[in-house]
């Protein structure tokens, strides 16, 4: 009896939470699923079931292919240097030293800003003549860049802003985990005589796992999830060269109007996420926790 | 009692806010964007504040919606949830992706009457082109503009090149900008030529290099892209050797919304850009600038561009027809004057160039006069069934082209095949 009314009491007290998570979530998705089966209603002319016609459009469109490319390039060079970033930057502002308040601060600013905002600021950066990269470079005579404006470098350039943008961010986990890291282990350590580096590889790096995990995989979701920045610096081009998965989607789904198209894309997304962090999970979990 | 004495004064206070409110008080919504830079939103709403004060039954909320492409997605998103605005000022070119929405109605149906038609045929023909389709009218122009060349006198005489003349033809216009090119001691461009902007929307300025070939890009009824016809590969050969044969032009995708900074800055002495950026231009270059019709090939030509108004589907009869005064009083021509002195946009009609604030504004800044007297030679801009998605094949293979991804000729043949392919459903 006691333990069937301890049930009732858990999903009566998950159900708000529930409740939402399947109305802004889970019920959105499916819809997506189903309206993925079905053609785009244009005017006079009703949706109708199509079945897998999408997906079989989508395998045979090279723009799908780009972008999914620039995606994992995007991922595979954004999510590590910012990560590594961010633990040097969160090493460096954990120990003592004059003005550490104010170095936090300036490592954690880019966050604050809202993604529009840092590719503005970038935009200026990146102008071609009097841009502040093309003014610095002026100075030591070299000639003009345009970073944006030619395909082998627009993504290089999208990439270094996400850096520029997330390390920041997740040094706040870094650090938080320092922090928590007793201090005897190391001084354990050092009367043992061990190095800064074999106390860093032995005791620092193993104990910050649990956070690398936590870190790695809102890395893994944001190179998927954040694009504000495309519709600012690049749009997209030049001939999709750095277009990435979600900013494709946007574009077929409100630019188009091509809505089946668009939720037959967010599908692969979606699936793609799920096996990503699903992945995560299963291979790190067992590993990253020090015992 | 007392409750009772609350209860009846509650009620004829109710009664006298009823009764305080016009009779038949018609509410509108006006959904506007604003392309260029300047007070363009503060004199859209300055002329329906004083449209509101001469008439005092008509209600408008004037929603400035962003970009053009912000305002169609908002438009478009409100109109399939049931709330379409009354009035809507999109691209003229988005008039074939709304039909097939099912989504906008024709003037022609409550602009009634003589005076009506009078009305509609005041406009330039070549604005009217991509507002009219089998015989009805789904957009009225208003915010229209069209490409100039602006240049540089400065340069020009710097460059021992007469300060009035700009080049009249394709050929001239490389000429010259080689003579406008300049380079520093360690061999870096300080000066270009020429720039013809390519980010973004590149197909509008490239339209004007293909009708100056002698080329088109569509059939005009949305059904037909010419992408890979002789003329168009001629001069999208022509775009990308300015900057690789020539070396006149920057090399890469040259920013839109950089470009008069670009001019000001004097790194390139000849621009391509709207006659929407000629107020900003005459406020803000610090030099003596002229403006002139593109040069030509075979033959002049620009393409129109810019906004129509459109009248939305799902309000009443009632307040359709007060959108409609209200589009035929903000486009009559002392209105129009005001709209085109604040922005540089081309006047659509032919009589607000007679008004005298025109004659006067034009008597002190004539470059002004350039877009109107080259709409001669203008054509529709391009425009089909989904005309962002087929708009788009075209910038994408234009974008490949420039930064040589892809030869010219491979680039434009893949476009047409994927234009093809989308708009086989429509023919």
């Amino acid at each position: 009896m006691k333990i069937k009314r301890d049930w009732i009491w858990g999903w009566t007290l998950i159900a708000p939470a529930l409740a939402l998570i399947f109305l802004f979530t889970h019920i959105p998705a499916l819809m997506t699923l189903w309206g993925s089966l079905f053609s785009t209603p244009r005017g006079r002319k009703p949706s109708h079931f199509v079945g897998l016609a999408n997906y079989e459009r989508l395998i045979q469109d090279p723009t799908f292919w780009k972008v999914l490319g620039n995606n994992a390039i995007y991922a595979l060079g954004t999510i590590p240097v910012s990560m590594a970033l961010a633990l040097a930057m969160a090493l460096l502002v954990n120990r003592p030293f004059k003005g550490r308040a104010l170095a936090r601060m300036a490592y954690f600013t880019p966050t604050v800003l809202p993604l529009i905002a840092v590719a503005n600021i970038w935009l200026f950066f990146y102008t071609p003549g009097f841009g502040l990269i093309d003014q610095v470079l002026g100075l030591f005579g070299a000639g003009q860049s345009n970073f944006l404006g030619n395909a082998g470098t627009a993504l290089p350039a999208i990439m270094v802003v996400a850096i520029w943008k997330e390390a920041g961010f997740f040094m706040i986990f870094y650090l938080a985990a320092l922090q928590a890291i007793p201090p005897q282990l190391a001084e354990a350590a050092k009367i043992e005589g061990a190095g800064a580096w074999t106390i860093f590889r032995r005791i620092t790096l193993p104990l910050l796992m649990p956070t690398t995990l936590f870190v790695s995989i809102n890395a893994v979701i944001n190179a998927f999830r954040l694009v504000d920045h495309i519709f600012i610096l690049t749009g997209g081009g030049p001939d999709n060269a750095s277009s990435l998965l979600l900013y494709y989607i946007y574009e077929t789904s409100f630019r188009f109007w091509d809505t089946a198209y668009g939720a037959t894309l967010s599908v692969v997304l979606l699936a793609l996420m799920c096996l990503l962090a699903i992945g995560q999970f299963f291979l790190f979990d067992r590993k990253v926790h020090y015992k | 009692m007392l409750a009772n004495f609350l209860k009846g004064s509650a009620a004829a206070a109710a009664l006298s806010l009823i009764a305080a409110l016009p009779a038949s008080a018609v509410d509108l919504q006006f959904y506007f964007p604003v392309a260029v830079g300047g007070g363009a939103a503060k004199t859209i709403e300055g002329l329906t504040e004083t449209y509101m004060k001469d008439h005092p039954d008509v209600k408008i909320d004037p929603i400035y919606a962003g970009s053009y492409q912000d305002t169609i997605t908002k438009v478009i998103t409100a109109a399939r949830g049931g709330n379409a605005p009354q009035i809507a000022v999109a691209l003229s070119t988005d008039m074939f992706t709304l039909l097939d929405d099912d989504l906008i109605l024709p003037f022609d149906d409550y602009a009634k009457g003589e005076e009506g038609k009078k009305w509609i045929e005041g406009f330039y023909p070549a604005f009217m082109e991509n507002s009219q389709f089998d015989g009805k009218t789904y957009g009225i122009p208003f915010q229209r503009s069209t490409p100039v060349l602006y240049w540089n006198k400065d340069a020009f005489k710097e460059a021992g090149l007469d300060p009035e003349t700009p080049p009249a033809t394709w050929d001239e216009m490389v000429e010259m900008g080689k003579k406008l090119t300049k380079t520093d001691a360690s061999g870096n461009t300080t000066q270009w030529g020429v720039r013809i902007p390519s980010s973004g929307f590149p197909y509008w300025l490239f339209q004007g290099l293909v009708i100056e070939a002698g080329g088109k890009l569509t059939n005009g009824e949305g059904t037909e892209t010419y992408f890979d016809s002789p003329e168009v590969i001629e001069a999208a050969q022509y775009l990308v050797d300015l900057s690789t044969k020539d070396k006149v032009m920057e090399p890469g995708i040259l920013d839109w919304g950089a470009t008069p900074k670009d001019f000001f800055e004097r790194r390139s002495a000849m621009v391509w850009t709207t006659t929407g950026n000629l107020t900003n231009m005459h406020d803000n270059a610090p030099f003596p600038f002229g403006v002139a019709m593109l040069p030509e090939k075979a033959q002049r030509g620009a393409p129109t561009g810019g906004g129509n108004f459109y009248l939305f589907k799902g309000s009443s009869d009632e307040q359709l027809e007060a959108a409609v005064k209200f589009i035929e009083w903000i486009t009559a021509p002392e209105q129009s004057a005001i709209w085109t002195k604040a922005t540089g946009y081309v006047a659509p009609r032919p009589a607000t160039w007679d008004t005298e604030t025109m004659k006067d504004y034009a008597k002190g800044f004539p470059q002004v006069l350039v877009a109107r007297d080259q709409l001669q030679y203008a054509k529709a801009e391009l425009s089909t069934h989904e005309n962002q998605r087929v708009t788009q094949f075209l910038n994408d293979a234009l974008a490949a082209a420039i930064t040589g991804q892809k030869p010219v000729e491979e680039a434009l043949k893949e476009a047409q095949a994927k234009a093809d392919q989308v708009l086989a459903a429509y023919r």
